[in-house]
């Protein structure tokens, strides 16, 4: 008797419980690929009331965590901030900016799953990402460089094409794909964010580290050891990421763009951030 | 599929990497933990508090921790790379459990068949050798297997100092595909083919010595 | 060069932004071991009753949930959460995963507690007249989770330590702060990373301690 209602309740339960989970799994399919068919993010933001902003928090000059306000610091932040403004001006919906920081291997998947409505975290426009996400038009001019120890005898990118060299990389960003591009027989070491990367270089897990010079100038301010070698050897300016097929969001973004860059805000930013750098000449990335 | 299908190489280098990462450092923690085990038995006070005190640093802080101290700091006076860093840590964490699982099977052994064992004229090496410690780890051997799958499970670590191993493969197909899900499903699958089996074995295993106690 | 780095690391500031990442470690872990116990007790009984066909499959899921690696745990429920709709905090992300992997854990750490009680209790207990129910919740429960607290406060243990895997979804507890106050200047590198070896230590050496002694108190 007991062993028959014991025999009773555990085939019910077992057909209940994946029941829920095979409805739990169509359920959560259906959903993900409605969310991922139409979310307009410029609706989003008007009815919410703020713009959740992907900014780093461990990169100097751009985004770098305050330690006292537990808010990032820097020319992307700055920027996002004043597009806010603007968004709200031209669209007439008062909005706030929120700020979320954010790795470089994560911050794309971060605009896609949207748990971030857009991005300003130093991220050049590629073809590749263009197929992924939307571009506004560039908020900065970068490039790709390197950082050496001075006394390393490495003057650029091509001396590093050596399987005894190992280049340090940032998962998720273009210099992670590039670099194999410039110096093909190199090892690639890459890491979870631009300190790690840092602190290994420092260490001797790599002879060079690289993505875009602006990030590098800040690196090499701060230890007199290390120097940038060589100029640029890609060209890719950075753009202010949303989710594919973001139009309306866009339009608005480069129009907000456009008009800083007009008013002498932007470049006013430009001054605050960059003009301390040794070795960059910040004039050249003024708006014209 | 596809996705399996294009990165397959790399998701098998990344288990490569694991197992590699994984048996060097169970072998290294076997025999580092065997003997903090043994230290924290001996007679001598002072030998008995150089093992407790290691036994609990490791225990006590984030592998993670540990790692980026290899990674980071240690590595500017000997040179190694992502992979030993990461290796070499896990090592030492792991051995710190594996010291108080063996300790514990020690301990579970009768004090009167040592005793025994010197009165018959054994050396307490010798006695700890061939009486003991066979005795010990066959209590102890559940828990060691359980102690070798969190290890299996902890190597994932390695993924944030670049020791190409399946989770920083996983990570960096992702990064680049963008099929997130899909990825860490595959990735997932792979740590299971080698935890799950050994999970149920040691299972078993347990069962199968209550039943023989 | 080190101890240059010592002064200047540890200005007021920076401590009180390392301690706010502790709070964030130490929030983290209090929320997920309470729900994980809920929810591994549950699981925990379902398996200890031998429910037939139900047990196996709760069973299976949560050998396959345990034998992860909790960082792709994290991985998973905080990119694949906001496509069905549910966009979490990154810190209640992270308690989902960690509750996750630690129902997991703890289910089968309730399982051994009650296995280890005598089935001559339930016998017992039946006999006096209690249902199957009260003789689990009011006889075998308690007496279990007697035993069980050395193991849980070592879970604890294990969920503080495993907070810091967060940083790799930028959970700002108090590994990844360490990582922030560093990358100001490379230097304090070492004072920091000792500190926080040093919280660390001294946070979990002290609830070890709590787990000896109640280990003892119970024996």
């Amino acid at each position: 008797m007991e062993k028959a209602r014991k025999r009773q309740f555990g085939i019910i339960a077992t057909i209940v419980l994946a029941a829920v989970i095979v409805l739990g799994l169509m359920w959560a399919t259906a959903t993900a690929k409605k969310n991922a068919e139409h979310q307009d993010t410029l609706a989003r933001v008007e009815k919410l009331g703020r713009i959740v902003w992907g900014v780093k928090a461990d990169t100097k000059l751009f985004g770098l965590m305050n330690t006292k306000t537990g808010i990032p610091e820097g020319f992307d932040i700055d920027i996002a901030k004043a597009l806010t403004v603007q968004i709200s001006k031209q669209t007439g919906v008062p909005m706030s900016a929120e700020f979320v920081p954010v790795s470089s291997s994560s911050k794309m998947q971060l605009i896609k799953n949207t748990n971030i409505d857009g991005s300003v975290s130093t991220m050049t426009i590629t073809p590749e990402r263009k197929k992924i996400i939307d571009f506004t038009d560039q908020y900065f001019d970068a490039g790709q460089s390197i950082l050496v120890k001075k006394d390393s005898g490495i003057n650029s990118i091509k001396d590093m094409n050596d399987s005894k060299y190992t280049v340090i990389v940032v998962v998720g960003t273009t210099a992670a794909t590039e670099t194999k591009k410039f110096a093909p027989k190199a090892k690639i070491l890459a890491v979870q964010d631009y300190a790690t990367g840092m602190q290994a270089l420092k260490s001797g897990q790599g002879q060079a580290m690289s993505t875009d010079n602006a990030i590098l100038y800040g690196f090499a301010t701060e230890n007199p050891d290390y120097h940038i070698a060589g100029s640029t050897f890609t060209h890719g300016p950075y753009g202010i990421a949303f989710d594919k097929n973001q139009g309306p969001m866009i339009r608005e973004a480069n129009q907000a763009l456009a008009t800083i860059k007009e008013n002498g805000e932007y470049n006013k930013l430009i001054k605050k951030w960059f003009s301390d750098v040794p070795g960059l000449d910040w004039h050249s990335l003024e708006a014209k | 599929m596809a996705l399996l299908e294009n990165n397959f190489p790399t998701f098998m280098q990344g288990f490569g990497y694991t197992l590699l990462s994984s048996i060097i450092a169970l072998i290294g923690s076997m025999i580092l933990g065997t003997g903090f085990a043994i230290m924290q038995i001996m007679p001598q006070v002072w030998i008995r508090k150089i093992g407790n005190i290691y036994v609990q640093i490791f225990r006590n802080i984030p592998l993670l921790v540990i790692t980026f101290f290899f990674f980071l700091v240690v590595s500017k006076y000997v040179k190694m790379s992502g992979f030993t860093s990461g290796t070499v840590a896990l090592m030492l964490y792991t051995s710190a459990f594996i010291a108080e699982t063996v300790r514990a099977g020690i301990l579970s052994v009768d004090a009167g068949q040592m005793e025994g064992a010197r009165a018959n004229g054994l050396s307490f090496g010798q006695a700890l050798r061939f009486i003991i410690l066979p005795q010990a780890f066959r209590v102890a051997l559940p828990s060691l297997g359980n102690q070798f799958i969190n290890l299996v499970k902890n190597s994932s670590i390695l993924a944030f100092v670049g020791g190409l191993d399946l989770m920083y493969q996983g990570n960096m197909i992702a990064a680049t595909t963008f099929e997130t899900f899909s990825t860490y499903i595959v990735v997932g699958i792979f740590y299971l083919i080698i935890t799950l089996p050994l999970s149920y074995y040691m299972q078993h295993l347990e069962r199968k010595l209550k039943h023989a106690a | 060069m080190v101890t240059l780095g010592i002064f200047s690391a540890f200005t007021p500031q920076n401590i009180l932004y390392l301690l706010g990442g502790l709070g964030i470690t130490v929030g983290v872990s209090i929320i997920s071991v309470i729900l994980s116990l809920i929810f591994g007790s549950i699981v925990g009984i379902i398996q200890f009753e031998r429910l037939p066909y139900f047990s196996k499959f709760v069973g299976t899921i949560n050998n396959v949930i345990r034998n992860l690696p909790l960082l792709l745990i994290i991985f998973c429920v905080y990119f694949a959460l906001p496509k069905i709709g549910i966009h979490l905090p990154i810190f209640w992300a992270t308690v989902v995963a960690m509750s996750t992997f630690e129902s997991a854990m703890l289910a089968e750490i309730v399982r051994g507690g009650l296995e280890s009680i005598d089935r001559g209790q339930f016998e017992g207990a039946r006999a006096n007249g209690l249902s199957n129910m009260q003789t689990m919740f009011y006889i075998v429960l308690p007496q279990a989770y007697k035993k069980m607290i050395p193991p849980i406060i070592s879970q604890l243990i294990s969920l503080v330590k495993d907070t810091s895997l967060a940083m790799g979804i930028v959970l700002a507890e108090m590994t990844y702060r360490g990582q922030i106050v560093y990358a100001q200047n490379s230097t304090y590198i070492i004072p920091v990373l000792i500190a926080i070896t040093l919280v660390y230590f001294i946070l979990n050496y002290g609830l070890s301690l709590v787990a000896r002694w109640a280990d003892r108190k119970l024996a």
